[in-house]
């Protein structure tokens, strides 16, 4: 049996990279040097949306997909979740959670919790609002919509991986006349999301939030790594595209790309 | 503290664990063990659901809160097919050996040809799909929105989208035979471009995030330090 999979080392090598560039950008910005992050138009709404929802005495929905807690995108949404939940503690404003795998209820109860608990109002916490509604797709966004329409939440969070559901969500929000704000990795759910919200955090952007949000610096060394990795990515996708024209074959030896 | 530090010990363990498994294959057998753990927690986890849904509706109903009808109702799906999937199949076994039916059904159990299968098939399942199937219909009402050229943007998806859609249809060619061309054009160059720069994007995110967690950068799903 071989020790190491060849097949795997490109990427290998690119978290190799990411993770040295991350330690390199952390102990960066531990020193006090200020790296830039360019305005994300959604991620700056979403306090909008929380002012707007408290002020208009309406709860704010935060869908965080459909999938289980083995997507990276999952566990992303209940960081994000805890920051929204967080700032919509201080405004005493209701957050409703709808679920749709068992395996993410407890997380999203704990996360919210515990960010009511930080946030100096634990008796805010309302565990009814945390909702499994079914492991099913359609009937997870029969029983969402079902809430958008009856409850009329003034904001609707989509952070997440989402699948065919994501536009008759979107959609019903949009009908509601609420602000809504989406991000997700998937790609062919952009689109639907795009149309529908007023706001759409796309692939990378979605991944941003907490750094954006918290402005911490041990967060803000790890996104600017994805910039710097994402840079040598281009240099190498270039400098391959011409070797390769010339049918030097060097790099794509190296990267053992098949 | 132990309360933060244990989880993020253990998701360290196992998620490097898992890291390696994916580059080593020596690794292999053991990253499938713990994947199954992970199956047996994940179904465990139903319980949890099941009675968060009971305990949301059951309050809704005792309180008489608006709508509550479909909350009852949603009380009685659930009562009966566990009634039917779990604890007739129980009693039955207990109690008969042979054939249990009624009306041509089986009663117990969950196989094809029970009560419970039927439910499943025949209420469930044609929901689900007129569900799926409304989807076009706010599909149209978002492509009419996203279509409305109030920008030279806009103005370029317009354009776009119409030659895809038509270039998609027979017509397409009869009109034109290049318009099939310029649609796989458009759907293999600019389009596939900029999906994977979106898709390069989002998976570097996605690593960086498992890394921030396997490394404890990032912590705030167990609450801020």
């Amino acid at each position: 049996m071989k020790l190491f999979d060849p097949s795997r080392f490109p990427i290998f090598l690119i978290i190799a990279i990411l993770g040295i560039l991350t330690v390199w950008l952390i102990w960066r910005a531990r020193r006090g040097q200020s790296l830039f992050i360019r305005k994300i138009a959604g991620l700056e709404a979403v306090e909008e949306a929380v002012g707007r929802a408290t002020e208009m005495g309406k709860p704010i929905l935060y869908v965080p997909g459909i999938d289980d807690a083995n997507n990276i995108q999952t566990i992303y949404s209940m960081i994000i979740l805890g920051h929204v939940a967080k700032m919509v503690a201080r405004y005493e404003t209701p957050l409703i959670v709808p679920i749709c795998k068992a395996f993410v209820m407890p997380l999203a109860e704990e996360t919210t919790r515990q960010a009511y608990l930080d946030a100096g109002h634990p008796d805010a916490y309302n565990p009814n609002n945390i909702r499994y509604l079914s492991n099913e797709q359609f009937a997870f966004a029969a029983a969402t919509n079902g809430i958008i329409l009856r409850e009329r939440p003034a904001a609707n969070l989509y952070m997440g991986s989402f699948f065919a559901e994501s536009l008759l969500l979107a959609e019903t929000g949009f009908q509601t006349g609420a602000i809504q704000i989406a991000g997700t990795a998937n790609i062919h759910q952009l689109p639907f999301f795009v149309v529908a919200c007023d706001y759409t955090l796309i692939g990378e952007e979605f991944f941003a939030a907490t750094a954006y949000l918290s402005r911490e610096e041990r967060l803000v060394g790890t996104l600017k790594a994805i910039d710097y990795t994402k840079v040598i990515i281009l240099v190498v996708l270039v400098v391959g595209t011409l070797l390769a024209s010339f049918n030097i074959n060097f790099l794509h030896e190296f990267l053992n790309l098949e | 503290m132990l309360r933060r530090e244990i989880p993020i010990f253990l998701a360290m363990i196992v998620g490097w664990f898992m890291v390696g498994e994916f580059f080593f294959p020596w690794a292999e057998a053991g990253g499938t063990e713990v994947q199954q753990m992970a199956v047996i927690i994940t179904a465990a986890s139903v319980v949890l659901g099941v009675a968060n849904v009971i305990r949301i509706n059951l309050l809704k109903v005792s309180r008489r809160e608006k709508d509550w009808q479909y909350a009852m109702l949603l009380l009685a799906g659930i009562a009966l097919m566990g009634f039917l999937g779990t604890v007739l199949p129980v009693v039955h076994a207990a109690v008969h050996g042979g054939a249990w039916k009624l009306g041509g059904f089986g009663l117990a159990g969950i196989t094809s040809g029970t009560l419970f299968d039927r439910l499943y098939n025949r209420v469930y399942v044609p929901l689900s799909a007129t569900m799926y199937g409304l989807l076009a219909f706010y599909i149209a009402s978002a492509a009419f929105r996203a279509f409305r050229v109030r920008t030279p943007e806009a103005a370029l998806l317009a354009v776009a989208a119409i030659i895809v859609m038509i270039g998609r249809v027979p017509i397409g060619e009869k009109i034109w035979d290049g318009i099939p061309l310029l649609t796989d054009w458009i759907m293999n160059v600019p389009n596939l471009a900029a999906k994977r720069a979106i898709l390069i994007g989002a998976a570097l995110g996605g690593i960086a995030t498992g890394l921030k967690i396997l490394l404890g950068i990032e912590r705030n799903f167990l609450g801020s330090d």
